[in-house]
């Protein structure tokens, strides 16, 4: 390819939160060093992540227009990147090349690890603002039904279809409308909410700005976890760019239109990712779950109307505003329409952020995109959707990735995120580990969850013992968690462990714990 | 001994409520400002915050306590939280605990009597590619191993 540094004028870092732990500051530090020593005028910019996490820190330099890859990247490898980078040993080629990237239907993060995160003018340049421009164009009913013919249900785990919830507060009559983003990404295996929010901050505003107007909110919450200091940061940057330059505030983009948001940082409880617990911590409560009803939707954030969505969900909705609802619609399987962000995690040899259509197999994703597993070894089980989700034998391998799918295997998607086990997992443990974790984060609203969490832990622990006879006891007090709790805590942690005790019930007996902790 | 009303707490959360005014729902951001200057939040602040938000000092106690990320009491000069979720665990996260706790001779939730660290839980820190990971004062370290994490602590105290 004929590489060299000549006529390179351009050095992506990815700042990332998942770059950053694997060193991506060094390398950014090493880069700028070497270029200043060698008199160069090249710009650094630290974008976001590409999602291959695999290869993290992955270092990507622009010559004629065509970006090659570096990765993983450490500080001692730039002087030779500078030296030569066609025969830089960790040279991957272009990256747009790459199967990995090739292989996937970017419509959400499409930006993503493209852009300079906080550079707005790239952000337009890339096709940010068309969605939001298209919708000042229209009566608020017509973003709606734009939205509804996408088929976009909701991402953070519950899938309900986001227009007809915008529909509904769209509908209700009130002073004062709120659009609030759920970005209290708590569930284990999943980061692509981190990701677009650190890589592509603008594109949530957007989605934001364009639910506000659809539904005559013209105030804004994202609650942001706090476990996700540099996405803090992140929004917190691109909000004030945001209002400097008339994306926010009272006058968006000329339109005389109204719309504002402001970052709320959570302190550090799972539960407020369920919606009412959230709408309760953002007003500065005790994260305690609400009965439903009513909705959020008609009496959310201090009473009223209010849109409580994901960030992906909102971050989908750009597109869908700018290339129109069908062209999102066209991807997908049933009744799970358009693009999902996989996020293949755990003990998995390519792990990262995957956005492709609803439909590949489970057994694809692990097996092809994420290449098995990172030990070698055997998979085991396979977690998806968070603490709360099931886990997959292999035996359940061609179950499609789509919402019923999963639900009729007695699992669900969740957030998307699909964490790998080998074969050295102790699916006992792990059952009893889903009990505990429900124990230490449960609001304490209502019984089932705050008792049942810890009688689910104790009851693991008789059938570990010894005590055959407590398992129709756990089958039993799961029944009542799944019936009887307030919100999807109490009530999907049976998920994980009834999956557990079913294909792995060889786990639970005293001599197959022993000898896989050995 | 007598103990004075701590005046000085006093008047620097009522600073602290009036910078935050113009939130609707403030008493979460107020908390973390609280936390952030003085690194927990005191006793000597529940009664001040209460009388400035007009609420009762039980709903403030109430909301103090449930969040996992505010302290009544001074933690360590560093913090270090280790990530516990299923992600880390699968890959090597419960042996790393284990190990970090007999370096440290830490439990969850302890500072060391030199009052340099203080070890906490953490469920999950979104870097589920790349686990075991921990965030050590704000910085993420990932794809730790222990000898990586004992480095991390040498360079640290």
């Amino acid at each position: 390819m004929g590489l060299s540094m000549n006529g390179v004028t351009r050095i992506f870092v990815p700042g990332d939160m998942a770059a950053r732990a694997l060193g991506a500051d060094d390398v950014a530090r090493a880069i700028s060093r070497e270029s200043d020593e060698r008199g160069l005028d090249i710009r650094v910019t630290r974008n976001g992540s590409r999602g291959m996490v695999f290869h993290e820190p992955l270092v990507e330099i622009e010559r004629d227009g065509v970006r090659y890859g570096f990765g993983a990247m450490e500080a001692s490898d730039v002087a030779a990147l500078f030296n030569d980078p066609d025969t830089h040993p960790k040279a991957l080629g272009p990256v747009d090349d790459l199967d990995w990237m090739k292989r996937q239907t970017r419509l959400t993060y499409a930006r993503c690890g493209v852009i300079d995160p906080l550079d707005l003018d790239e952000y337009e340049a890339f096709g940010g603002l068309a969605g939001l421009r298209a919708a000042l164009k229209r009566a608020p009913q017509r973003i709606i039904d734009e939205v509804k013919a996408s088929g976009l249900r909701g991402r953070g785990g519950a899938g309900f279809p986001t227009g007809i919830k915008w529909q509904t507060v769209h509908d209700a009559e009130a002073r004062q409308k709120y659009i609030v983003c759920n970005a209290d990404e708590g569930d284990s295996g999943t980061f692509a909410d981190r990701m677009l929010m650190e890589g592509d901050p603008f594109c949530l505003i957007e989605g934001m700005a364009i639910a506000g107007l659809a539904v005559g909110a013209t105030k804004g919450y994202i609650y942001l976890r706090s476990e996700y200091p540099d996405a803090i940061r992140m929004m917190d940057a691109a909000t004030i760019i945001a209002r400097q330059n008339g994306l926010l505030g009272a006058d968006i983009l000329g339109s005389g239109k109204t719309f504002d948001l402001e970052i709320r940082v959570g302190a550090g409880a799972y539960v407020c990712g369920e919606e009412t617990a959230l709408l309760n911590s953002l007003e500065g409560k005790r994260g305690v779950v609400r009965a439903k009803p009513p909705l959020p939707a008609l009496e959310g954030f201090f009473g009223q109307p209010t849109v409580v969505n994901n960030v992906i969900s909102l971050a989908a909705v750009p597109f869908i505003l700018a290339e129109g609802g069908e062209a999102y619609a066209a991807h997908g399987i049933g009744r799970s329409r358009g693009t999902i962000p996989l996020q293949i995690a755990g003990n998995v040899k390519y792990g990262g952020l995957f956005e492709a259509a609803f439909g590949m197999t489970l057994g694809e994703i692990v097996n092809k995109i994420g290449g098995g597993t990172a030990s070698g070894k055997p998979v085991r089980a396979v977690q998806v959707g968070g603490p709360l989700g099931a886990y997959f034998p292999p035996d359940l391998f061609d179950t499609p990735f789509g919402y019923e799918d999963f639900s009729s295997k007695e699992g669900l998607i969740g957030h998307a995120g699909i964490t790998v086990f080998d074969d050295s997992v102790d699916m006992g443990r792990m059952a009893r580990f889903a009990m505990e974790f429900c124990a230490i984060e449960s609001c304490g609203k209502c019984t089932p969850c705050r008792i049942g969490a810890v009688r689910g832990v104790e009851t693991i622990d008789r059938i570990r013992d010894g005590d055959a006879g407590a398992m129709a006891l756990l089958t039993d007090l799961c029944d009542t968690m799944k019936a009887g709790s307030l919100c999807a805590l109490g009530g999907f942690t049976p998920y994980p462990v009834m999956s557990a005790l079913n294909h792995f019930p060889e786990d639970f007996l005293p001599e197959g714990h022993k000898e896989a902790a050995e | 001994m007598t103990i004075l009303p701590d005046t000085s707490v006093a008047s620097r959360v009522q600073a602290i409520v009036s910078e935050h005014a113009d939130l609707d729902g403030p008493l979460l951001p107020i908390l973390h400002r609280v936390q952030s200057e003085y690194g927990y939040v005191p006793e000597s602040a529940i009664r001040p915050l209460a009388d400035a938000l007009n609420i009762s000092r039980a709903d403030v106690h109430g909301v103090v306590s449930f969040y996992h990320d505010f302290h009544t009491a001074p933690r360590g000069r560093h913090v270090v939280k280790i990530c516990r979720a299923e992600a880390c665990q699968a890959r090597g996260g419960q042996a790393l605990e284990d190990h970090i706790r007999k370096v440290l001779r830490l439990n969850w939730n302890e500072t060391s009597s030199d009052g340099a660290i203080t070890l906490e839980p953490v469920y999950c820190l979104g870097l589920c590619a790349c686990g075991p990971a921990a965030l050590i004062d704000e910085r993420p370290v990932a794809k730790l191993t222990g000898e990586k994490v004992e480095r991390l602590v040498r360079e640290m105290v």
